[in-house]
């Protein structure tokens, strides 16, 4: 288990040197992005169309933050993780189409280590922390697709020492989930 | 002769509850949380529950929700039957959904279940769930259980046949397994046995109200073999993956059992308001 303060875009370095239950703390930018913007993305990337932001070596957030508009300007009241397991069928589509490099999320996500390998990192922060995750969050950016409603929107947030992200999923094929899935199993088999 | 209860006492209690509803949580699900930090036998997983602690420190000082998903609002209201009510109550609490997603501010989550269109007030058609109940005196109470969709989306009923009272057991374990690290372990389990579809259903929701600690046999034994699972804090592995267990049971047609589990997240989030009734 070791720490890592890391900077976005992760180098590809970075990216190997991280194995599960590694603890991370991101600075930089991240978009949120949860069922509908992957939806949405997918969508325009199999019309070939471009989308309005950049997901070169990007941090997406699987995150529907609660955001608040003063004087114009919007700041993030509340922006923890969502389940990413929603996501799981539509990542590997995501990532054969853009090179994004890092998921934050909660929860894990099913069968995308595959996915994920040699590529990018699925990052875990504590589920229901919003208060918390939105201390480390320094400006929101811009939003995209606002007509998707405010928790589907992708927010582009400027974030310092975010975390703590515990690597759930590394870019070797390790997935910590699974194998903690795995255990419980097993227990259950033999309590039923 | 009871307290005037007025239309604007509703709505100003309803703002109230939400607000310490979605800010803070019951102090025995903190003291819970608090215990199984000192427990947890992992570096990995004593992180989470503290970051969870953190969280809610930071949440209460800051007076902003302690999650983004600021739930489906629901609410229990209890009225006694010699309460006098001469307006519309539901139009109140209704009202006071709404003044509260802006106010403190609330994310709005209510959407079409088809169209997926935002209402944008956290109202519409049906929402927010308000369940009435008639019981003695001469008081309202209204309870405010906002419920986030991430546990809510692990939960699960099964109409068993009536001799297979024995593997209800397996039933909540195989759900709490197959929930995994999603709904925000470590979470609480309500369990409604019997009644029909929809009432095992609404008895395993009453049931995540019931205070943390207070734990029966039955329940004691569920939690002890869902914590031998080794979920742990969000999934990550550990001792803790659920903090308490509760049942709720209601007589049932004698042709079935149906059974429902409701998963909870850590953030048992949940504040009353009794109105009335001074003399």
């Amino acid at each position: 288990m070791t720490e890592f303060h890391l900077s976005t875009p992760l180098k590809k370095e970075e990216l190997e040197q991280l194995s599960t239950g590694d603890v991370v703390y991101l600075t930089g930018t991240v978009l949120t992005a949860r069922d509908e913007a992957h939806a949405r993305i997918l969508e325009l990337a199999g019309k070939g169309e471009k989308l309005p932001f950049d997901l070169e070596g990007a941090a997406i957030y699987h995150c529907g933050p609660l955001m608040q508009q003063k004087d114009e300007r919007w700041e993030v009241v509340a922006a923890g993780p969502t389940t990413s397991a929603r996501m799981s069928k539509m990542t590997p589509q995501l990532l054969d189409n853009y090179n994004v490099t890092v998921l934050i999320g909660k929860g894990g996500m099913d069968n995308v280590a595959g996915s994920l390998k040699g590529k990018c990192v699925y990052l875990a922060f504590t589920g229901g922390c919003a208060a918390l995750a939105a201390e480390n969050i320094r400006e929101v950016e811009t939003v995209h697709w606002p007509d998707l409603g405010m928790p589907e929107a992708v927010w582009v947030l400027k974030v310092e020492n975010f975390g703590p992200l515990i690597v759930g999923i590394d870019a070797k094929g390790n997935d910590l989930f699974a194998k903690i899935e795995e255990r419980a199993r097993n227990v259950f088999s033999g309590l039923r | 002769m009871a307290a005037d209860i007025s239309y604007d006492t509703v709505v100003n209690s309803v703002v109230e509850i939400l607000k310490k509803a979605q800010t803070g949580l019951p102090q025995d699900v903190t003291d819970a949380l608090r215990r199984a930090a000192s427990q947890e036998s992992t570096d990995i997983a004593r992180e989470q529950i503290e970051a969870i602690l953190r969280n809610i420190d930071i949440a209460s000082r800051k007076q902003v929700p302690i999650c983004q998903d600021t739930g489906i609002l629901i609410f229990f209201v209890e009225i006694g039957r010699e309460a006098k009510i001469d307006f519309d109550l539901e139009a109140a609490i209704i009202e006071g959904a709404k003044i509260a997603t802006e106010t403190i501010p609330l994310r709005p989550n209510a959407v079409d279940p088809l169209t997926r269109h935002n209402t944008g007030t956290n109202t519409g058609n049906g929402i927010p769930d308000i369940k009435y109940e008639f019981v003695e005196g001469d008081r309202i109470r209204i309870t405010a259980a906002p419920k986030g969709a991430g546990s809510e989306n692990m939960s699960a009923i099964k109409m068993f046949n009536p001799t297979e009272a024995d593997r209800i057991h397996e039933f909540v374990l195989e759900t709490v397994l197959k929930a995994g690290g999603k709904p925000c372990p470590p979470i609480i389990v309500g369990i409604g046995i019997g009644g029909s579809f929809d009432k095992a259903a609404r008895l395993s929701k009453l049931a995540l109200l019931e205070d943390t600690d207070k734990m029966d046999d039955l329940e004691a034994s569920l939690l002890e073999d869902i914590n031998a699972l080794g979920i742990g804090p969000m999934g990550l592995g550990g001792d803790t993956t659920a903090l308490a267990v509760h049942i709720k049971k209601a007589c049932c047609h004698t042709a079935s059992l149906p059974v429902a589990v409701n998963i909870q997240c850590w953030a048992n989030r949940h504040a009353s308001v009794i109105l009335g009734g001074g003399k």
